[in-house]
Parts: C-alpha cells; structure tokens; sequence
C-alpha cells in the first residue's frame, strides 16, 4: 500500500521548494515520479504483452473458453466507467482540498498567534493520517442522509470519500502554500505596506499570485499520488474501478485472468499520471531556473 | 494641531528605536523644510535604515516623536493609509512586483488602494514612466529590466501615489556603475520639481550636489549635520572626519 508512504517534507522556515527541485523530488513526494518513468512503462507493456499473448496459444486447444483479450474488451466499458468515477473522485477532492489548504494555509502565517497555531495542528494532524483512516472516519462520522427543511437529502458513500480523499490534500496544500508564502522575500510585503496595501490585500494582490508557480509542480505531484490512492474507496464500499474488476474477476470465475486484469487497470493508471508527472518535471525544471 | 508649510514637513524629536535589548536609535533629532532634500550618511550597521523606516512606521519607536505634515506617526490610533499617501519609499532591492508589468507595477496601488479611476491612472503611469525616461518599456516585466530599470520604475510607482514626502534608502547600492547615474538622474529631476526628499546614500558627490542639508550618523546618534559645503570641507568631529577619509 504505497500510497500512504507520504514522505515529509522538512518543516523550515521560508523553505524554498522551487530554489531545490532536487531535493523537492527527494523528499516531497516522490511516488509519482518514481513509479511514472519509461522503464516502468516498458515493463508494464511488455508484462501486459507477455500474459495476454502467452495463454492465447494454450488456449487454442479449448475454442469454446473466450482468450483472455475478448474478455478484457467485453468489461472494458463497465471497467472504464469504474475509472471514470475514480478520475471523478480525484478531480473532486483535489478541487475541495486545494481550496481549503489555500486557506489553511494562509491561516498558517497569521500574525495572530493562536490561529498560527490552530493552522499548524489540523495540518499536521491531517498531513500525517493514513489516508484509509481518514476515509473511514468520514464514512462513520458522516450521516446517510441529511434533513434540509423536512426534506431528506442522501449523502451517499462516494461523497464521503471525495470529503475524506480531501482532507490530506487539504494538509499537503497547507503545507505548501505556507513554504511559498515564506519563500517570497520580504521586501514585497515592505513595499506593499508602504504603498499602503493591508495586509490581507498585500495577501490576495501581490503574495498569493507569487505562490503560484512556486507551489504548481508539489500540487501535481499531490494530484498524481492523489489519483493513485483513490482505489481506496473500493474499501469502503465505492464502486470505483478496483470494485469492479473485483466484481468483473468473480463473474469469470478464471483464475488465469487475475494478473491480465489487473495489470490492464494498472497501466490505465500509468497512462493517466504519466503525463501529469511529466509536465510537473518540466514545470520544475522550468521554475527552478527562472527563478 | 494642523501643519502649514512654515514648519517642518517630517520632524523628528529624540527618536530612540530598539530591536530587542539592542538600542539602534538613540535619541535622533531632525527638521525637513517641504522641499528640502537632505542626505543620511555614515558607516553600515549606524541605523540609517532604521531611521528611514520609522517614518513611514514600517518600523516602531520606543521613545521621542515623529510627525510627517502634522501626523504623529507613532500615535496607536494612526491611520497609516493616510501617513502612506504622504510618504512614498523606494528600497535598495527594487521590491517590484514580479508577476506584474512596469506599467501595472505603477497603477497598482492607486487602484486597490485609492480606488481611483483606472483610465485616468493609466494615463498618470504612463506619464510617469515618461518621466523617469522608460518611455517603450510599460509591459516589460521587472525580469526583463535592467537594475536601474527597475529602481526607476520603482520610484515610478511610488510617485503614483503623490507623495509629498519621498524616502530613499541607498537605491543605488545594488546597481552596476553605470546604471547609477540614470537613477541618479530621476532624482535629481525629481529635487528639482521641488520634492522633500530623504535620502540614504554612498554617493558623496551626488550629495555634496544635491543636498540641502547633511546629516552624519554613527551608532545610533547622529554625531554631525550642515550644508554639503560646510559638511564636507570642514567636518568637526573625528568620526565624521574618519568616515569622509575612507570613503573619500
Ligand atoms: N529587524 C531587525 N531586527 C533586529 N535587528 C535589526 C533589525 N533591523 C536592523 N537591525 C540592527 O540594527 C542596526 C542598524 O541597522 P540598519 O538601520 O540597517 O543600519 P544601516 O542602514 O545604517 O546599515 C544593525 O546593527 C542591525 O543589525
Ligand atoms: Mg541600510
């Protein structure tokens, strides 16, 4: 279960991730770059070419059993919708995480002390949770349905997981935005205060804009690691796509269609992160020597 | 209490600032007529930049007063949007937006801050980057520009808010030499359209050209003040006699 295995990023101030692409691909979280590279893709190709095509010709002496292929596209569709949803779920926790660990984090360089503080322990407390822990407590903690003017609104389980899936990317963001926004120099929020900017406008006109391109290649990376942990939520009864090739397997009752199966999900995973990791390294890359 | 023009624009009164246990201020007295420019000189580490800074209250004091045009800047209940609009300070690191072109570096704070009409301050930015002689340079980002570049844009964009006041905390110590003289020379034309300036400086001869009056501080006091001619030619006391040998 590699997802959970978020590496820590070192909590220093004004830590500047984009002055250190190397070291950001070290110890931020290194999953998605790790695991999206060529050789991976190569070995998933020739994995998925040796299990198809090795028990095609073993097959040849039982014509009336489908090969392995012409099931894979027979569950396709089903298969592809199960994706879908997880592609959904991904997008909806990033969207939901991202907002509020903007927020988080901004919290995080208050000049009041106890929110600077109050900041700092949800997003610890979020940033180091198992992700499945966190999905449970919200399957749990959140009602089935909620009672908005005697009417009864369902809050079915996929809710629940994209509101859990968010609250780690919620931390992460935090984290993030809070190294960005220590990394701009202080001479920006100087010569803001002396045109006369408040500090919330200083925040909102000159020093988040500036975040962006600093916090950028972390938030994709996040959304990479993201987009493979959502196979989650088939744990907590989500029928996403590792639910349905769960389902799909039983159906065919085959055991020789176990490895094919899920190796084929697999590389719709790598063919969907890949290039988001891609683009992230040359994000870093580009960053990192403008800056 | 309201300011007129005979007394003095910035005053300083037994100005004493710590940072912590380390008193960097100790007891700075000084009048500013309005139009008068004078120069902040002595050795690295004397507080000057602190002194400069008290004024617009990017820096609190301890003890003593300052008031620009009347406005006690050290009162609890100051409105410092008010002192703001009168002071304008340009920095040693330009300080420009990164994110945002020359042209809207200069519109920006009149904008969001005064609320002005966009149009009109457009048209006053253009003009104004006319004026530190940026014509053709108005969607440059500050990347793309020049040190010199830069600092003029940002004393552009400090005159966009209509300061009567401006401070310059030694603006040209980061510049290659020969992007010195061009800043130089905004502040120059500026002193000449009649602007109360305070300035921060290495540059002697530009002082000694300039000024109206010098001051010479040394830990925290400030040991020596005259005109340029006087200051230069005839310093009194050892330090500041030390201090013009070295760098002379
Ligand atoms: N924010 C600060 N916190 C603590 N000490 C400071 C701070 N700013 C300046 N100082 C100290 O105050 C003294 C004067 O600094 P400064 O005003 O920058 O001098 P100058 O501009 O003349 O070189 C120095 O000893 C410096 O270390
Ligand atoms: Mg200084």
């Amino acid at each position: 279960m590699t997802m959970y295995c978020l590496h820590q990023k070192p909590k220093v101030r004004g830590h500047m991730p984009v002055m250190l692409p190397m070291r950001l691909r070290a110890d931020g979280l290194p999953l998605a770059d790790r695991l999206f590279n060529l050789w991976t893709l190569t070995a998933l190709v020739l994995a998925l070419a040796a299990v198809l095509i090795g028990p095609a010709f073993a097959q040849l002496a039982t014509p009336d059993e489908r090969t392995i292929l012409t099931i894979l596209l027979e569950w396709t569709p089903t298969l592809a919708k199960g994706f879908g949803f997880n592609v959904l779920i991904s997008v909806l926790s990033m969207l939901i995480g991202t907002i509020m660990g903007v927020f988080l984090g901004v919290l995080q360089v208050s000049q009041i002390r106890p929110i600077r503080q109050s900041a700092w322990l949800v997003t610890q407390f979020f940033r180091n949770s198992p992700w499945l822990v966190l999905l449970f407590y919200c399957i749990l903690l959140i009602p089935f349905q909620f009672e908005v003017f005697g009417v009864k609104v369902p809050f079915p389980g996929w809710i629940k997981a994209v509101i859990g899936l968010s609250l780690p990317v919620m931390a992460y963001t935090s984290e993030f935005m809070r190294g960005a926004i220590l990394s701009i120099p202080t001479g920006q929020w100087e010569s803001a205060e002396s045109l006369g900017f408040s500090r919330r406008m200083t925040l909102t006109n000159i020093i988040l804009p500036q975040t962006v391109k600093r916090v950028l290649p972390s938030w994709m990376n996040l959304y990479a690691v993201l987009t493979m942990a959502t196979p989650l939520v088939s744990i907590i009864g989500v029928d996403d796509v590792m639910a349905l090739t769960r389902a799909a397997l039983s159906a065919e009752g085959r055991a020789d269609l176990l490895i094919p199966m899920y190796l084929y999900i697999l590389s719709w995973f790598f063919l969907y992160c890949y290039p988001i990791s891609s683009l992230t390294r040359v994000l870093e890359r580009k960053y990192s020597v403008k800056l | 209490m309201t300011w007129t023009p005979q007394q003095p624009i910035v005053s300083l009164k037994d100005v004493h600032k710590s940072f912590g246990s380390v008193e960097v201020l100790r007891g700075i007295s000084l009048d500013v007529m309005k139009g008068e420019v004078i120069c902040i000189i002595g050795p690295s580490g004397s507080g000057k930049s602190t002194l400069i800074r008290c004024i617009n209250a990017l820096n609190d004091i301890q003890a003593g007063s300052i008031t620009v045009e009347g406005l006690e800047v050290n009162d609890p209940k100051l409105d410092k949007l008010a002192l703001r609009r009168k002071v304008g300070m340009v920095f040693q690191q330009y300080n420009l937006f990164p994110h945002k072109t020359a042209l809207q570096n200069v519109m920006m704070a009149p904008i969001k801050v005064l609320g002005q009409d966009r149009a009109e301050v457009e048209n006053r930015a253009r003009a104004l980057i006319a004026k530190v002689r940026l014509n053709g340079k108005e969607d440059a980002y500050p990347g793309e520009l020049s040190g010199g570049q830069q600092q003029r844009v940002a004393i552009a964009r400090s005159l966009a808010m209509n300061p009567d006041v401006m401070l310059f905390d030694e603006v040209t110590a980061a510049l290659d030499p020969e992007t010195v003289k061009e800043v130089l020379m905004t502040i120059k034309d500026l002193a000449a359209d009649g602007m109360t300036c305070i300035l921060v400086t290495h540059e002697m001869g530009f002082a000694r050209e300039i000024a109206d009056c010098i001051y010479f501080t040394d830990r925290g006091v400030i040991v020596e003040s005259g005109p340029p001619a006087t200051f230069f030619d005839n310093a009194q006391d050892p330090r500041t006699q030390q201090f013009l040998a070295q760098i002379l």
